[in-house]
Parts: C-alpha cells; structure tokens; sequence
C-alpha cells in the first residue's frame, strides 16, 4: 500500500509536468490548428537558458528568465515562421515545426557538449517524507505548481477576454475575425503561454531526481511523452490534455514501479494507441485527426 | 421604368461608399466587376440576387475577410465616412465602426450565450460594452434568458438574433447582415425584418443582403439588385415597387408569411409561371 500510495504521488507530480507541456500542445492546436512538434526544443531551450545564467543571476532569477526565453522562442516561432505561412497546408506547417525542432535541439546539444547538467537549485536536495512515504522533491513540487498554473490557466480561459477570444477563434477563426478579434494577438498568445508552460516544465524535467536524465536528448525524450498525453486527451481539449498528462504520468509511474523501468515509456504508448483504438478523437477531442 | 442603372448617384452623407470594386477568387475567377454601391447615412440598403451572384463577396469585401476566402480586390476603393478601409485587416473596421453578420449565423455553438457576446463586444471601447449589452438584451430579451446556456442549443430563430446581437455589441455605425432570414420560418422572416428595421431607427446603418427580396424590399430605403458580379439594377425601393418587371423578375417566389404562402402557391397552380431567374 505504501509502494502503491508512493508510485501514487510520483507519478501524479510527474503527470503534472506531463499536463503542463500537454496543455501547450492543445492551446497552440486550438489557436493555430498546428500540431508543435517543436515543443521539445522549446523546453530545451528554456532549459538551456537557465544553466547559462544561473551563475550570474542565482537560480530563482536563471529560471525566470529561462521560462520567459522558452515563451519568447515559442512567439518568435509563430511570428516568423507558423504566421508567414498561415495559408499553407497543415502538413508543411508540421513539418516546418519538426524542422525548428531539429535545428534548435541540435544546436543546443551542440553548445553543452556532452554534458547533460541537470538545473538543481531547490527541486534537487533530499526526498521529502508524508507520513510514511517517501517522495522525490521535484515531483511533490511540480504536483503543487502544476495545480496552482492548470487552476490559473482555467480560469483565464473561462473568464477573461483573452479565453473568450481563444475559444471563440478554436471554434470559428471567420466569425471571430468578423467580432473584430485579431487572430495574430490570439495565435501568438497561445503559442506564447504554451512556451512559458514549457519553461516552467523543464525546471522539473531536467533534475537528477525526476528523470535521471539531464538537459540534453533524455528531456527531450521525456518532454515528447506530452504529446501522447494530449492525443490520450483530445488534442483540442484543454480539460483532456490536464487528464491525458495524469494518465500519462501515473502509467509510468505504475508501470516503471511495478513491471520495469524500461517499459514504462512503450507503457505510454501502449495507452495513446488503446485510447485512439477506442475512440479516435481522443478522451475528450471533438476533431480527428486527419487534418493533421 | 424608373430605376437607374449601375449608375449610383452621390450623396454628401454617405456612411459607406463602394466605388467600381473589381474581386476575384484565386487566379482567375471574378466574383465581381466594376461594383458600385451607395449606403447614405442612417439608411437601410438591401443587396439582392440569387446564389453566386456576388453578394456574399461584396460583404467579404467591405468586412476585411476576403483574404481568408482566398480572394482579393483586383480594383475599386471602398470608403467609410470618406476614409479608405479596403487595405485594412478585419480588426480595423471592426474598430472603425463596420460589423458583418456572416450568413448561416455561425455563433460559437460550445460557448455560452454570454460568452457569445462577451466576444462580440471584444473590440469595442469597454465603457461603450454595457451600453451596448443594455442595447442588445433591449432587442433579445430572449438572449438574456438563456445567458448560460450553449449557443449550440439555440433554435435557428434564436441563434440568428445571438448572431446578431453579438455583432451590436461592438456598436457598429453600419452592419452587414448576410441572409438573416436564410432557413427561418415565415413567421421569423418577418421578426428579423421587424428587427432590423428597430436597429435603423436606432442610429445604425445597415447593409441587408437578402434572396428575400419582399422582406428586404419592406425594409430598405435603397436595394441594388446583383446579377453574376455586375450591379444589374439600383434605385430607391420606392422605384423598385414600381416596377412590375422587377417585381416579376425578382420579387417571385418568395413568400414572407404562411398565409401568403398558400396564395402564391395557388397562384403558381393556376398560372404555370416560367422557371424563375433565381431559383436557388
């Protein structure tokens, strides 16, 4: 029971990380109909920013700014490259954003080497206990976060006018062009929220204690587990993405736990391809896929 | 016959003028040639013609969303109270005081009545949002009763004034409205008709395109009939009355009541009438 409580909390704090980058995926969907395969590079990069100033700014300011640097190369993104294209077909725009994926990866692995640091600051240090378990910080942390952000993003969405701006043009990009709503402040926010939310992800991700894996190809690997977590939900659910990263996060936990570490990613999948077999769209989705 | 041709005289006090405006859709195909359309101040201008024959264009053109049809002024300006807005995007002549109803209402189904226009009045000034809310509820009060409901939810009638509304909420001087009384009853026809003409009266004027012709034609001041991309005929509706060819020619077949229906269904029994020019 303790075991069971213990892989419980891991992977629900690991869920949430999940959440927050799935989040990204479904918001930049709704807002640009793209799926962002560069939403791994986005969480390097602000992972990256953050071990280059950590030294000159302490940790607290390094991961501001490294949250604000992966915000800013999501918007950089979307107004140079995804808006310059808007009436291309969506393919190339996928492709487009693997293209960015692979040069922004690649230079950043480039730059560190072969080093893989892990960000530390206070997400590394000793488990935390809760009663009788024992649980690693920056999952208890990320569980915290990722509520306190998924609450806020919530809100937001339901009721201010950026949310009702949002969903107005997820639903009808004409008739909210026509409300006198400007789809470019709409898309870039989107994709601006979605690269602060990967910023703030990869504070987690790349710890010693979360993945093992520093920043490098294992965060980016981790950080791609995202995405089925948002096809799991529905790719233009934002309530399904929060529920996709939770299955995602407590299946690998579970599975990782109690069959064997090295399944627990092939797990993940496992679940995205029963949960597509039995319905298309996702949990939550209403739109399929195939205009992907 | 009375009705000029194409030819739009000009009035000092135009809210919008329209000036020999050339479309087109992708490479080649025109959508209209050489347009020319007058809204004087305060006055209610009806846009009739059958499917395809460019109404919906002339609208995308004035509202800024051609671009997102794929289609682009070839020539002609179009002027709002003597300022150009044919170079402007969507958002711009929103603000500058000119909102389009699109035609088949498109109200965000998953959204709430309230959200719906919440996002209508997105664009304007926020302390001009709840004088315009007070407005819009004035006019729907049904919409007040089902603020919390999905706009989805909505019958056609009602979705048609949500549609509505939302585009008042951004107090507009001139409103586009695309076939307001597209796949409504008889009954409904007449209240959209009624509707429109209550907004006039409060300041706004308005473009209505119709295949409706009776109903536009009791409503507008002014009708500029469009035949593939070409005005073929405009006058003041009085001139429109008039005329029997016209009358014949596009009033037909488009009954505004129930009982009026009936009539003309007799009528068409009796004397076998020839296919109408706009059948659609």
């Amino acid at each position: 029971m303790t075991e069971f409580l213990q892989l419980t909390v891991s992977g629900l704090g690991k869920g949430a990380v999940y959440a927050l980058l799935a989040l990204g995926f479904v918001i930049i969907f709704k807002a640009t109909d793209v799926v962002n395969f560069a939403h791994g590079s986005l969480v390097l990069l602000g992972g990256y920013v953050v071990i280059a100033t950590k030294d000159i700014l302490g940790y607290a300011g390094a991961a501001a700014v490294g949250i604000a640097a992966a915000g800013l190369g999501a918007l950089l993104v979307e107004r140079l490259l995804i808006s310059q294209s808007k009436l291309a077909d969506p393919i190339s725009l996928v492709l487009l954003t693997i293209g960015v994926d692979v040069i922004i990866t690649e230079e950043i692995i480039r730059r560190l080497g072969v080093t893989a640091p892990f960000l530390g600051g206070p997400l590394e240090g000793a488990p935390l206990r809760l009663g009788n378990i024992v649980v690693f910080r920056p999952q208890l942390i990320a569980l915290i976060v990722g509520v306190v952000l998924i609450t806020a993003f919530f809100l937001a969405f339901r009721y201010t006018g950026w949310g009702v701006a949002m969903r107005a043009q997820a639903e009808n990009r004409e008739a909210t062009a026509l409300m006198g709503i400007r789809s470019s402040w709409v898309t870039g926010s989107a994709w601006l929220v979605a690269g602060l939310l990967a910023g703030v992800a990869v504070l987690f991700i790349a710890t010693q204690d979360f993945s093992g894996a520093g920043l490098g190809r294992g965060t980016h690997a981790i950080a791609l587990a995202a995405f089925p977590a948002a096809i799991i939900g529905g790719l233009d659910s934002t309530g399904g993405a929060v529920l996709g990263g939770v299955i995602v996060g407590l299946t690998e936990a579970y599975t990782a736990g109690y069959i064997s570490f090295d399944f627990s990613e092939s797990a993940i999948y496992l679940v995205m391809l029963l949960v597509l077999v039995a319905r298309p769209v996702g949990l939550f989705g209403t739109r399929e896929l195939s205009r992907v | 016959m009375g009705v000029s041709c194409g030819c739009v005289e000009r009035h000092d006090h135009a809210v919008l003028t329209v000036t020999d405006l050339t479309v087109r859709y992708g490479r080649a195909v025109h959508a209209l040639q050489g347009v020319s359309l007058e809204v004087p101040d305060g006055a209610v201008v009806a846009v009739l013609g059958g499917n395809g024959a460019g109404k919906s264009t002339l609208l995308r053109a004035i509202s800024g969303t051609l671009r997102l049809h794929r289609g682009t002024i070839d020539a002609g300006e179009i002027t709002l109270q003597g300022r150009r807005i044919d170079q402007l995007d969507p958002a711009t002549i929103v603000r500058s005081g000119v909102v389009q109803v699109p035609e088949g209402r498109q109200v965000f189904a998953q959204m709430t009545v309230a959200d719906n226009l919440r996002a209508g009045g997105l664009a304007a000034a926020p302390e001009r949002r709840a004088p315009a809310r007070e407005r819009v509820l004035d006019l729907f009060p049904v919409l007040a009763q089902r603020r919390g409901q999905r706009a989805g939810l909505l019958s056609g009638g009602e979705q048609q004034m949500l549609s509505i509304g939302r585009a008042l909420m951004s107090d507009p001087k001139l409103l586009l409205l695309d076939e307001p009384s597209l796949g409504l009853a008889p009954r409904l026809v007449t209240r959209i008709g009624e509707i429109v003409a209550e907004i006039n009266d409060q300041g706004t004027a308005v473009v209505l395109v119709e295949q409706n012709a009776t109903m536009a034609l009791r409503v507008a001041g002014h009708a500029a009939v469009l035949e593939v991309g070409r005005v073929a005929l405009a006058g003041t509706t009085e001139q429109f009355a008039d005329s029997d060819e016209i009358a014949r020619l596009y009033l037909g077949g488009h009954a505004e009541s129930e009982e009026q229906a009936r009539v003309e269904a007799d009528r068409a029994a009796t004397s076998r009438r020839t296919l109408s020019r706009w059948s659609g």
